[in-house]
């Protein structure tokens, strides 16, 4: 793994998905909390047309200029989304939607109209679409390495208004702070945070890395700070490995192993994290129902005995299943933990401390 | 217009009506964002159909990735019923990732064998003339053509049998439920065709327009009407439009048939934002306007009744002093006195308003209320 790092193409590509996804990942932590998660694939999509647009007006590669474009685009598309809501009928969704496809097309619409052009400075615009780590130079890194760093300063240093507003804006306002103004720095912040990622994972994929990170994080912690931390690990490890696995075997699309790679941590994060995993709440579910079961036969037996007095009476496992179904396994468990013992092949009684325990 | 053309055009009036009809009912249940999601994950579908029937014109492929686009539906529904994360993180979290494992696998082992992610993407609609349907000895029209028209049926048959069910879970599901209906089938059922028809378009169109089909002609009808039936035919009006506008300005501008037909669609949904009747940005801003000199005119009715016949009138009813009084610009009081005249409601000497009959019952009615 080490000697990787000596390749320069590698240590570039694997610097600059590091960025991306540390950048994504922290910042899409206030995206998913605030049910705005999708705003990530519309702002994506919209940035395309900027992308198109910036290299008709300019003529120019350079990436600080394509980024400024997308940036552009995706802040138009998010203030359109917020537009169509504020004033219409139109619900959030469809204005995802809308906002979303139709960009989208225009972008697709001017990359067309400009590859169609005879000369041949366009290549590699396309790659905007699916990403390409392998394509990444020192220049992009430069770029996306500040950009991304400005985002991350920036968020901390209004982190505890940032914090009020994805938990409380109705009591932020009514403590003086300009609630609307730090919506439009979140979402600012989002874009850039988005259009960094564009050129590796491309247009079509990028709302998994604000998404995905975030939602794995959210298993580990209920704290906020902790929360952006470990999205921005989880991206950032997502990230690199995508990009390292896509550069160095054959035909393997960055983007999607980048996306493969996150969705991975997602679903072992679902399964295994802290209390809230799918698998303890399985074992935890068994646990409490066989604890039941046990109880319940427990409880039967000690009705059987007040019914039929007399010491030294058992009962057959057939009349406890009908009163609580399945006790022939639960009668066992209970005679190995010395509370219930058999009398004779098919006759159980309650031992005294199967008694106490039945009253308990 | 070459019959190439032609069929082009038509085929992008069906693709946009097919898809526009439960495109409505995604936008009136706030399930938008389904199409985006359905319209990626296809894809899966469509590679492993291919890997099991070995061709990409076979119609086993639709069912499967139809069923695929399904999946994602019951997968997104499950990842919520975990309780461990919302439903727009959910649907960003099962799409991309179907969707990645389509695009490497079509890349790995399907590659240029007319499987190609950006024409599945991005669709290409110019091609779409020279993949025809013979058989019989007949020439039955394109392929996606005779698809997409067999699937428009459907779901017009589909929304016509299941009418009242469609429209009462979709307004009122509690009623719904109330009354016996299955809300979850009628969702499911939906869901299929929604599918269905994103992957048939999918074909012809590529996935993006798929969800500009879908959700900008029905909410652009949304805008303009208020009754489900008019709703569903002015989207596929708006559908039908754009994708010809679309077919034409990507024919000016050589440029990609799908994209500017999505472009088309924002321009419709955008006209209809500005313009709509009721609810369109210039007639709110009218109508925002006209109130503003309505309530005027009706506060100098009363301002003029209040001191109508008391000692001060003289000196209160003068026009140069309603700026001290009402605090209205001197411009302003004057349009509106002249408002107010020629609706009758005031009469000017000179410098002097004196309030007719219309204009006392107008300030009477106005503070009752």
């Amino acid at each position: 793994m080490l000697e990787l790092f000596d390749d320069y193409t590698l240590r570039t590509v694997a610097l600059g998905s590091a960025a991306l996804g540390i950048t994504s990942g922290a910042l899409g932590t206030f995206a998913v909390l605030r049910r705005q998660s999708l705003l990530g694939d519309a702002i994506s999509h919209a940035a395309l047309p900027g992308v198109a647009i910036a290299f008709l007006l300019t003529g120019s590669k350079a990436p600080l200029v394509l980024v400024t474009g997308a940036a552009l685009a995706g802040f138009v598309g998010t203030l359109a989304v917020m537009s169509i809501v504020r004033t219409t009928r139109v619900k959030y969704d469809s204005a995802l939607g809308i906002v979303l496809s139709v960009f989208f097309g225009f972008g697709l619409v001017l990359l067309t109209f400009i590859q169609r052009r005879p000369d041949a400075s366009q290549a590699g615009l396309d790659r905007f679409l699916f990403g390409q780590a392998a394509g990444l130079l020192q220049r992009d890194l430069v770029t996306m390495a500040i950009l991304g760093g400005i985002a991350l300063l920036l968020m901390l240093l209004v982190w505890k208004e940032l914090k009020l507003l994805a938990f409380d804006p109705d009591y932020g306002a009514s403590l003086g702070f300009p609630m609307r103004a730090l919506d439009i720095l979140l979402t600012s912040l989002l874009v850039v945070a988005i259009v960094i990622g564009l050129q590796t994972v491309g247009v079509v994929l990028m709302a998994a890395m604000v998404i995905a990170p975030a939602a794995a994080a959210r298993q580990w912690t209920d704290r906020l700070g902790l929360g952006a931390a470990l999205a921005g690990l989880f991206g950032a490890i997502a990230g690199v490995l995508g990009s390292v696995l896509s550069a160095e075997a054959e035909r393997l699309p960055t983007g999607p192993t980048i996306v493969l790679c996150v969705t991975a941590i997602v679903l072992v994060s679902l399964l295994v994290a802290g209390r809230r995993g799918l698998l303890w709440r399985e074992v935890r579910g068994r646990r409490d129902r066989r604890r039941l079961r046990l109880a319940a036969v427990l409880a039967d037996l000690r009705a059987l005995e007040h019914q039929h007095p007399g010491a030294g009476r058992g009962h057959s496992a057939a009349v406890l299943s009908v009163m609580s179904g399945g006790a022939l396994s639960s009668l066992q468990e209970l005679e190995r933990r010395g509370q219930v013992a058999r009398l004779a092949e098919d006759e159980w009684a309650l031992t005294d401390e199967g008694r106490t325990e039945a009253e308990r | 217009m070459t019959s190439g053309q032609i069929e082009i055009q038509l085929i992008a009036i069906v693709v946009a009506v097919a898809c526009a009809l439960p495109g409505t009912f995604l936008v009136l249940r706030r399930l938008a964002l389904v199409s985006d999601a359905i319209s990626h994950s296809i894809l899966l579908g469509i590679v492993l159909g291919f890997f099991v029937v070995g061709n990409v014109t076979s119609p086993l492929l639709l069912v499967g990735a139809a069923i695929v686009g399904l999946l994602t539906v019951v997968l997104v529904q499950m990842l919520e019923r975990t309780g461990l994360v919302r439903e727009d993180a959910a649907i960003g979290l099962v799409f991309p990732a179907l969707f990645s494992i389509g695009v490497i696998l079509i890349s790995r082992y399907a590659d240029g064998v007319h499987l190609d992610v950006d024409a599945v993407l991005l669709g290409e609609l110019a091609f779409a003339p020279f993949d025809r349907i013979e058989f019989w000895g007949w020439d039955w029209g394109p392929t996606a053509l005779v698809v997409m028209s067999v699937i428009l049926a459907l779901n017009v048959t589909a929304i016509a049998v299941f009418w009242k069910e469609l429209k009462l879970s979709t307004f009122d599901p509690a009623l719904a439920i109330a009354l016996g209906f299955t809300p979850a089938l009628v969702q499911y059922g939906l869901m299929s065709l929604v599918s269905l028809t994103a992957v048939g378009a999918f074909d012809a169109v590529g996935s993006i327009l798929v969800v500009a089909l879908m959700i900008a002609p029905p909410a652009t009808a949304y805008l303009l009407t208020d009754s489900l039936p008019r709703m569903l035919v002015i989207a596929a009006g708006v559908g039908a439009a754009s994708g010809l506008a679309g077919y034409w300005l990507a024919y000016a501008l050589d440029a990609s048939i799908a994209g500017s037909m999505a472009t088309m669609t924002g321009v419709a949904f955008t006209l209809a934002w500005l313009l709509a009747p009721d609810r369109g940005l210039v007639a709110a801003a009218r109508r925002r306007a006209r109130q503003k000199l309505e309530f005027a005119q009706t506060m100098l009715a009363i301002h003029l009744a209040n001191h109508e016949g008391k000692p001060e009138a003289a000196e209160e009813s003068r026009i140069e002093h309603l700026d001290r009084h009402l605090r209205w610009q001197p411009d302003f009081a004057e349009r509106i006195v002249r408002l107010a005249e020629r609706r009758g409601l005031v009469r000017a000497e000179g410098q002097v308003l004196e309030l007719t009959q219309a204009g006392r019952e107008l300030a009477a009615d106005a503070l009752v209320r």
